[in-house]
C-alpha cells in the first residue's frame, strides 16, 4: 500500500512517542500535586490515535471520551495548551475549565473529549450530519471504548448513523476493562464487538490496534469507504492500557488483570514494533530514535515550564463563557 | 363558586403592546410557531427541523406544517425514537454550522436525553472555554388534560432552570410564540423552548414579517397598581382573565410573565412589587424546589421593607399528576383560584362574582379540543 511509506510511518512513530512521552513525564510529575484533576493515562494505546492523526486532515474532526490525551495529540492537538489544562491554568485549551478529560483543539479538528461514558459518540454523528447537509468535505472520527458499547446511546447513535447514511468512522479501541471490570463480566464470553455491530447493518471489523501497520490498512479502508459511498464504517482495534485506570501509576499489584496478559501486550508495545520494522528497513537508526526523543523531551520540557508559569483564571473569569 | 372556562368558543384575544407599524393580526398559537419556522428557515438554510413526527400526516398539531414541502427532506426530517442520541446530534450538528430545531411531543419524552443536556449542551460553552457557539433549540410540549397522566403532563421548568447555562423560554401568547421561537433560533445557545400545549388554540396579535424577543427577561403582559401576579406559560392567561375580573371590582394587577425564565432576571418583578406591595406567583406545577418559590425567595430577600402582605403562591399540589377524570378536576388552577388568593392576599371581603359561563369539562382547554392528545 502506498501509503505505508517511510514518511508516513516515520510520522507516526514521532506520534506515538511524543503521546508516551508526554505521558510518562504527566505520570513522573504527578505526584507534585499541581496537576489537580483525575488523569486517564493513553500509555500503551498510542498507535491507533497516531495512525488517525497522520491520514486525517486538520479539517476532519474528531471527539473522544475520558482517555483522551493521545487522541488529543495524535491529531494534532497543542502540547502547550493541554499541559497547561492539566495545570488548570488559563492558557489551557479549555481555559483550565475541562482539564484533562475536557481538551479541545478546534484549530486541528479535535473538537472535543468529554468524561461521560459514550457521551461524545452522538456528538460525532451530529457533527457528520452538518457536513453532509452543508455540503463539508470532511469526516468525523467517533473515538469510543469497549464499554461504550454497552451504553445505550451508542446503539442510538450507531444506528441514526446507519439509516441517515452519515460519513463517520466509529473507532473503538477495545483494551478489555473498564476501571476493573474485564470483559467477562460485562459483555457475553463469545461475542465480538464488531461481529455485534456487524448485525445492525454496518461495514465492521477487527484489527490488533497495537500493529501500525494492520491500524493503517484498517483505517484506510474503512475512510475511503465512507468518502466514497457516504455511509459509516465501525473499527474494533484490541489494545491495551499499562497504567492504571485513572492516575498516574501502575497498578498490576491489584492483581485484577492477568501478569501474563500484561506481559503479552508490553511484548507487543506499539512503539517497539514499528521501531524495530523501521530499523529492520534502514529507514532509521538507533541514532534518529534518540534525536526523535531527544527533541520530545525538549518539546515537552518546554509545554511543563509554560504550564507552570502560566496564570490561573482570574476570579472574575468564573462567570465567564456560560453562554456565547 | 363554579369553575368555569373563558375558552370555549370565544377566542381569547390578548393585547400586546407591540410596535404599531409592523403589521399585525390575531393568529393562532401553532400558527405563529410555523410561521416562525418557516421564516428563520428561509432567512437562514443552516437552519433544520427534526424530530419524531415533524414530517407526519399530523405535523406536530399543524406547527410544522408545509416545513419537509417547502424545505425538503434533507432539512426536515422524522428520526429514530432516540431521544438522548438525538440530542447529541443536535449538539454536534450545531457545533459544525447548523442551527438545528429539534421537536419533542412531549416534555417527558425527553427526560432519556438529560446526560446530552445536562452533561453536555448546558456545559459546552463553559468547560471549553468558550471556543465554540451551540445553536441549537429545543421545543418541548407540556401536555394537559384528557388523562394525560402523570408521563404525559409534566411541566419540568424548574428541573431545568436548576442547570446553568441553558436558556429556557416559556410563551404564553401567540406573540411571544413567533418572537421567542425566532430569537432561540438565531441564539448560539442551547434554547429549552417550552410550548404548554392547552395554548396551542389560544390567539394574540402577531406581525407578519420575522421578528425576535430578547431572551432577557420577563415581560410586563399588564400594568397594575393593586397586586404584583407572576405567570408562566398557560397561567399567565388565567391571570389575564382573572385581572378582568377584578378590574371590574377595581383591582389592579400587574401581570407579569415568566416568558424568559433563564437567564433569571427578576429585575421587573422587583421594581413591580415595591409599587403593588403586594406578589401572588403561579406556577404551572408543583411548588417544592420551584421557579415560583425561587421568584418568591428572592424578591422577599429584594423587597423585603416593602411588602404589605404575605406572599402566595399558586401551584399544583406535590404528587405525580393522576390520570382519572375524578381526580384531575380540582387539580389545575384557573382565574377562580386567582381570584381567592388575591382576595386573601389584599383582605378583600366583598364578593366578587362572575357571569355564569356553560359550564364545560374541566379537562380541556376549549371545545375544539379533543382527546386522545
Amino acid at each position: 500500500m502506498k501509503n505505508i511509506n517511510k514518511n508516513n510511518l516515520k510520522k507516526i512513530l514521532y506520534k506515538m512517542l511524543l503521546i508516551r512521552e508526554t505521558d510518562l513525564q504527566i505520570s513522573k510529575r504527578y505526584s507534585e500535586n499541581e496537576m489537580r484533576c483525575p488523569t486517564h493515562l493513553s500509555i500503551g494505546q498510542e498507535c491507533v490515535p497516531s495512525v488517525v492523526g497522520t491520514f486525517t486532515k486538520k479539517k476532519d474532526l474528531c471527539v473522544s471520551s475520558h482517555r483522551s490525551h493521545a487522541h488529543y495529540l495524535g491529531k494534532g492537538g497543542s502540547l502547550k495548551k493541554f499541559i497547561s489544562e492539566l495545570y488548570g491554568k488559563s492558557t489551557g485549551c479549555s481555559k483550565g475549565r475541562g482539564g484533562s478529560m475536557h481538551l479541545t483543539d478546534p484549530s486541528v479538528g479535535f473538537v472535543g473529549s468529554t468524561a461521560i461514558v459514550s457521551n461524545s459518540i452522538p456528538v460525532g454523528v451530529g457533527l457528520s450530519l452538518s457536513s453532509k447537509i452543508l455540503g463539508k468535505k470532511q469526516v468525523t472520527i467517533i473515538y469510543l471504548g469497549d464499554a461504550s458499547i454497552e451504553e445505550g446511546v451508542f446503539f442510538e447513535s450507531l444506528n441514526f448513523a446507519i439509516v441517515k447514511k452519515i460519513p463517520v468512522i466509529f473507532v473503538c479501541e477495545n483494551n478489555f476493562y473498564s476501571v476493573y471490570s474485564p470483559l467477562s463480566v460485562r459483555q457475553p464470553v463469545n461475542r465480538k464487538i464488531y461481529k455485534m455491530v456487524k448485525a445492525c447493518h454496518i461495514k465492521s471489523y477487527k484489527k490488533n490496534g497495537n500493529h501500525t501497520h494492520e491500524v493503517i490498512s484498517a483505517f484506510l479502508k474503512a475512510k475511503n469507504f465512507v468518502e466514497k459511498n457516504k455511509k459509516p464504517v465501525f473499527l474494533e482495534f484490541q489494545t491495551y492500557r499499562w497504567f492504571e485506570h485513572c492516575g498516574p501509576n501502575l497498578d498490576d499489584h491489584l492483581k485484577y488483570r492477568n501478569p501474563k496478559e500484561l506481559l503479552y501486550w508490553k511484548k507487543n508495545d506499539p512503539i517497539k514494533i514499528l521501531e524495530n520494522y523501521l530499523i529492520k528497513k534502514k529507514w532509521i537508526n538507533s541514532n534518529s530514535v534518540q534525536n526523535m526523543r531527544n527533541s520530545i523531551t525538549n518539546k515537552i520540557d518546554l509545554a511543563f515550564k509554560y504550564a507552570k508559569k502560566s496564570p490561573f483564571p482570574k476570579k472574575e473569569d468564573l462567570y465567564k463563557n456560560l453562554y456565547k | 363558586m363554579q369553575k368555569n372556562h373563558l375558552f370555549q368558543k370565544k377566542k381569547i384575544s390578548i393585547k400586546i403592546y407591540i410596535n404599531k407599524t409592523m403589521k399585525s393580526r390575531n393568529l393562532k398559537f401553532t400558527k405563529a410557531i410555523n410561521e416562525a419556522m418557516i421564516l428563520s428557515m428561509k432567512k437562514e438554510r443552516k437552519v433544520i427541523c427534526y424530530g419524531l413526527g415533524v414530517d407526519d400526516p399530523k405535523r406536530i398539531f399543524n406547527t410544522t406544517n408545509n416545513l419537509k414541502e417547502i424545505f425538503g427532506s434533507k432539512r426536515v426530517f422524522d428520526v429514530p425514537a432516540s431521544e438522548n442520541a438525538l440530542t447529541g446530534i443536535g449538539i454536534g450538528s450545531s457545533l459544525n454550522g447548523l442551527r438545528p430545531v429539534m421537536v419533542h411531543q412531549r416534555l417527558d419524552f425527553f427526560l432519556y436525553a438529560m446526560d446530552q443536556l445536562i452533561n453536555g449542551a448546558a456545559k459546552w460553552s463553559y468547560i471549553f472555554g468558550g471556543t465554540s457557539s451551540l445553536p441549537l433549540t429545543i421545543r418541548l410540549i407540556i401536555g394537559r388534560g384528557w388523562g394525560q397522566g402523570p408521563t404525559h403532563s409534566q411541566s419540568l421548568q424548574s428541573l431545568f432552570l436548576h442547570i446553568p447555562g441553558l436558556k429556557i423560554v416559556m410563551p404564553s401568547n401567540s406573540y411571544q410564540a413567533k418572537g421567542l421561537l425566532n430569537a432561540a433560533i438565531f441564539d448560539n445557545n442551547p434554547v429549552l423552548y417550552l410550548e404548554h400545549r392547552w395554548l396551542h388554540n389560544t390567539y394574540s396579535h402577531v406581525p407578519k414579517k420575522f421578528y425576535k424577543l430578547a431572551l432577557d427577561q420577563p415581560q410586563i403582559i399588564k400594568k397594575g397598581k393593586d397586586i404584583t401576579i407572576v405567570g408562566m406559560g398557560y397561567m399567565t392567561n388565567e391571570s389575564i382573565i382573572a385581572d378582568k375580573i377584578l378590574r371590574s371590582h377595581g383591582i389592579q394587577s400587574e401581570i407579569i410573565d415568566m416568558c424568559v425564565m433563564s437567564p433569571l432576571n427578576l429585575t421587573k418583578v422587583f421594581n413591580s412589587v415595591k409599587k403593588t406591595r403586594n406578589l401572588l406567583v403561579l406556577d404551572t406545577s408543583t411548588s417544592i424546589c420551584s421557579l415560583s418559590s425561587e421568584i418568591l425567595s428572592q424578591t422577599y430577600r429584594s423587597c423585603f421593607g416593602y411588602l404589605k402582605s404575605k406572599p402566595e403562591i399558586l401551584a399544583l399540589p406535590h404528587v405525580p399528576q393522576p390520570t382519572s377524570f375524578g381526580l384531575t378536576k380540582n387539580f389545575y388552577n384557573d382565574y377562580t383560584d386567582i381570584i381567592k388568593k388575591v382576595k386573601k392576599i389584599l383582605k378583600i371581603n366583598k364578593t366578587i362574582k362572575f357571569k355564569n359561563n356553560k359550564r364545560i369539562f374541566h379537562d380541556v382547554p376549549d371545545s375544539n379540543f379533543k382527546g386522545p392528545f
